[in-house]
């Protein structure tokens, strides 16, 4: 996987190295490291999009359509852009949905934070910190880590099976609510399963704490959803660690994307400067929302009330697995059969946003309708291209940090940093290439 | 492989092209209402671990991107009992390298569950090369026209029928060893 060329010695070294394709994060994408004598001089991340074509395969069609269409963008994440698709024609279409649907929109989240996050720490990124290639030789090692790791993504695919209909692209959800509410039995059968997920999550916590984690603060600027219903998970209102917020309908204003030669996919700027989406930005602008035992299973874990170590990702995500687990309870627990699974909704011309809290963080979607409720235009803002440039910073960061490193293990550590973000670079590229280049 | 338990396991996402391949076979022979089969599909790779749980004879049918010919059959062996260990990791050390259409694929799901223990006495991975795994796209006339044959394969692997002589070739794309192939 791993091609060095020999370097010369002397003040000026040469080297070039280069990696077929980035291991252990979903898709593929690209990274390219130059460093000229001792000094990283520039980094890039290359992800080639396919370039925007859910967008543009999304104009003509019907104010239906997003939710399902949307979500085969991502097999990881389809609640994340069914929600935000929903929230966004719905408030074109002034249309308010009921309590219980945002409550079962809710529950189907947690189902996929659970499955995304579990698959994530146990069979992507624990390997890192254990010193592993890959899930496969840390299960030989670790098997019951690796057992824990499946059974809390079988928990949650169960969950979104159960209320989505189906685990990988949900069926069930429509804009103004759901085709059918799953019935209180249907939830009570799940349960055993998710107060297992809830023992597990809090177990991963507490294994996640324990990794050695190399030291690396960032100064993020952060953006996250912020909702009066909890943890913002469904919904919520865009908020930033500098204080500012706005209304999601404001999103294309304030959140501009533009094209970077190196790359196919959109670089997102808030307000013209780099911030970042995601746990790590959920945990810091969210964390009093937290239940007391999440709050207390952080703390023990060693994390404050607010984390920039990209490396400590792990724990904040575990935190948050358990959160999912916790509320997918309480949601079950609180649930009464009865309710309409779904608002009337009516077509109308305009334009609306919706955002989401995907598990990679904040996704914003826009849409206009024309008359006939027809798409004339789409929009789609993924977490992974919001997080582009601060992924890039990191990667310049950490490769000055351990630039003394040999080419081998400074790729490995640029790799690692790279899946400290749990990049779902299926939502925003294809095919990576990794290179570090030193003169 | 009568007198076993045994499963057929269709991989792969309905709503992309080709993909929809194992999830097709998978339903056609749901509708033969075999008696003592069981049938599944799922598009998630992962979920085989589960799967094939208690089953001693796993068959899986999933799309595949080799490169070779759209609609052309592929069956290798890669259950535990296999005495060279199978492709233990595949083409990829983390399941993502082989040939399959899914982020960490069949393979490297193979290569996980021999590593917990979990992985049946035989599996057996008939693959269907793909054409097309657009998203939304309807399955390719190519791969269509090979859905019958898939069909014939796996129902030749569950009855217990070997192989006829000259049907088979080796595979020289997907697997080293333990391979074989049929044209589409």
């Amino acid at each position: 996987m791993t091609h060095g060329t020999p370097t010369t010695p002397g003040t000026s070294r040469t080297s070039r190295l280069s990696v077929g394709m980035l291991a252990r994060v979903e898709g593929e994408g690209g990274m390219h490291v130059e460093i000229h004598d001792g000094q990283v001089t520039s980094v890039a991340l290359n992800i080639f999009e396919p370039p925007r074509f859910f967008e543009a395969f999304l104009r003509g069609r019907a104010w239906t359509e997003p939710p399902d269409i949307t979500a085969r963008i991502c097999g990881i994440c389809p609640v994340a852009y069914q929600t935000a698709s929903c929230s966004a024609i719905e408030s074109i279409c002034g249309a308010q949905v009921s309590e219980p649907i945002r409550l079962m929109r809710r529950l189907l989240y947690c189902g996929e934070w659970i499955e995304s996050h579990a698959l994530h720490i146990y069979l992507l990124h624990a390997p890192d910190f254990l010193g592993y290639e890959s899930a496969i030789e840390m299960a030989a090692d670790h098997r019951a880590v690796v057992e824990r790791g499946l059974r809390l993504k079988k928990a949650g695919n169960q969950l979104m099976t159960t209320v989505g209909g189906r685990a990988v692209h949900p069926v069930n959800v429509k804009v103004g609510g759901f085709y059918r509410m799953p019935t209180r039995a249907e939830l009570d059968a799940i349960r055993p399963q998710l107060e297992r997920a809830l023992e597990d999550a809090l177990e991963t916590v507490r294994l996640v704490g324990g990794f050695d984690v190399p030291d690396l603060e960032q100064p993020y600027t952060y953006l996250a959803l912020r909702s009066p219903h909890g943890y913002a998970i469904e919904s919520g209102v865009p908020v930033t660690s500098t204080g500012t917020t706005f209304a999601v309908a404001d999103f294309p204003r304030r959140i501009r994307e533009d094209h970077v030669a190196r790359s196919n996919a959109l670089h997102a700027r808030l307000d013209g400067t780099t911030y970042a989406v995601g746990p790590l930005a959920r945990y810091s602008l969210n964390h009093d929302q937290l239940s007391p035992a999440c709050r207390q299973a952080a703390r023990e874990a060693g994390l404050g009330t607010t984390c920039r170590n990209p490396f400590r990702s792990i724990v904040v995500r575990s935190v948050e697995l358990a959160y999912a687990a916790e509320e997918a309870l309480r949601i079950i627990d609180d649930w009464q059969d009865g309710a309409a699974p779904a608002v009337p909704v009516q077509p109308r011309a305009g334009q609306g946003c919706g955002a989401s809290e995907a598990p990679r963080g904040t996704i914003f979607h826009r849409y206009v309708l024309d008359s006939d409720g027809l798409i004339t235009d789409a929009q789609i803002v993924p977490p992974t291209s919001q997080n582009q440039l601060s992924i890039e910073s990191d990667l310049a960061a950490v490769a000055q940090a351990w630039v003394d490193l040999d080419d081998e293990q400074l790729t490995w550590r640029c790799e690692q940093a790279i899946r400290n973000y749990d990049p779902c670079i299926s939502c925003a590229t294809h095919f990576l290439d990794l290179r570090v280049t030193r003169s | 492989m009568t007198g076993h338990t045994t499963i057929v396991i269709g991989v792969g996402n309905p709503d992309r092209g080709d993909d929809a391949v194992g999830p097709e076979v998978a339903a056609r022979l749901a509708a033969m209402d075999l008696p003592g089969l069981m049938i599944r599909s799922g598009a998630d790779p992962l979920d085989l671990v589960h799967l094939w749980d208690g089953a001693d004879v796993a068959v899986v049918v999933d799309a595949v991107l080799s490169g070779a010919e759209p609609g052309r059959i592929t069956v290798h062996e890669v259950g535990a009992r296999r005495p060279d260990g199978g492709p233990a990791d595949g083409s990829s050390p983390d399941g993502r390298r082989g040939p399959g259409t899914h982020a960490f694929g069949v393979l490297g799901v193979v290569a996980l569950a021999r590593a917990l223990g979990r992985l049946p006495a035989r599996v057996v991975l008939v693959g269907v090369e793909a054409s097309t795994v657009a998203i939304g796209a309807p399955l390719s006339p190519e791969v269509s026209r090979a859905v019958p044959g898939a069909l014939q394969v796996v129902l030749e692997l569950i009855t217990g029928a070997d192989y006829p002589a000259g049907r088979w070739q080796t595979a020289s794309t997907l697997l080293p060893s333990g391979s074989r192939t049929k044209a589409p």
